[in-house]
């Protein structure tokens, strides 16, 4: 399919500002939950540095696939659904139309991007966590330095949400930083 | 062979694309082609618009095809002027 296509069953779909959502919301899920793990091995103590890795790719595969087959499941029925109402007030069927393309493609685009955002921030975190168990010298530990990561990455999905909101970035920053903190707080707390 | 040189369309459209993606969709079929649109009425899902097209020489076949690729039906056409050659 043409960019210049996707462009047009975009801006017919008003899909950008879905998709930007969906990027934020699950990459936020991707980036916490991957914290969340890895601050679990470091409570643990002890644990194989190869263990922690397939652990991290085994759930960011898993919040990627969720997010895919979530998202295409959802969108399909609703760009279904909508386009089945606009047929009905315009009295026609519309299959020749942008509209019918956006019903098929639409729902694809927002689930890959609804599961790469997970997929993609899960690897990124996981960086350090690879690059040690390859023999690097980090300047933290290898956990802490995943973890650093992960809330660098959540601090800076804040900033991206306070630019899109057009609130103060530091602030909304600030806040996703302090929902990551409290959840490793938590954490800490039970291990 | 006649030019199709002014046609004026009722059409019945979705709110989306708006008026203006509507009409750089037809005025992208030609060059010079001239597209005027008024809208006649706005309902709920769909709105009613007179659409003028001018030109040296329309292409009406690509102009329907446009007007079914936006979503939009062709209800009739109200006015024509045609040149021969």
């Amino acid at each position: 399919m043409a960019l210049k296509q996707v462009k047009t069953l975009l801006e017919i779909s008003h899909s950008e500002e879905i998709m930007r959502r969906y990027f934020v919301v699950n990459g936020f899920d991707g980036a916490l939950t991957t914290l969340g793990l890895i601050m679990g091995f470091y409570v643990s103590d002890r644990v194989d540095l190869a263990v922690v890795i397939t652990s991290c790719l085994a759930a960011a595969l898993a919040l990627g696939m969720s997010g895919i087959s979530s998202a295409y499941i959802s969108e399909a029925a609703e760009r279904r659904r909508t386009l089945v109402q606009l047929e009905k007030a315009m009295m026609t069927s519309l299959d020749e139309s942008h509209h019918a393309q956006a019903a098929i493609w639409i729902p694809w685009l927002v689930a890959l991007v609804n599961g790469i955002a997970p997929l993609l921030i899960a690897l990124i975190i996981i960086v350090p966590l690879w690059l040690a168990h390859g023999g690097m010298m980090l300047a933290l530990e290898p956990l802490q330095s995943a973890m650093t990561v992960a809330l660098v990455i959540i601090f800076l999905l804040g900033v991206f949400l306070g630019r899109v909101g057009g609130t103060f970035w530091l602030w909304s920053g600030l806040q996703s930083l302090g929902v990551a903190l409290a959840t490793v707080g938590l954490i800490y707390l039970v291990g | 062979m006649a030019s199709v040189q002014r046609l004026v369309l009722d059409v019945l459209k979705p709110h989306q694309p708006n008026v203006l993606e509507f009409a750089r969709a037809i005025a992208a079929l030609g060059e010079g082609y001239r597209v005027d649109i008024r809208v006649v009425e706005v309902d709920e899902q769909t709105e009613t618009l007179l659409v003028a097209i001018e030109g040296d020489r329309l292409d009406f076949e690509r102009i329907s095809s446009a007007i079914s690729e936006n979503g939009a039906s062709l209800h009739s056409i109200d006015e024509v002027s045609v040149v021969g050659e």
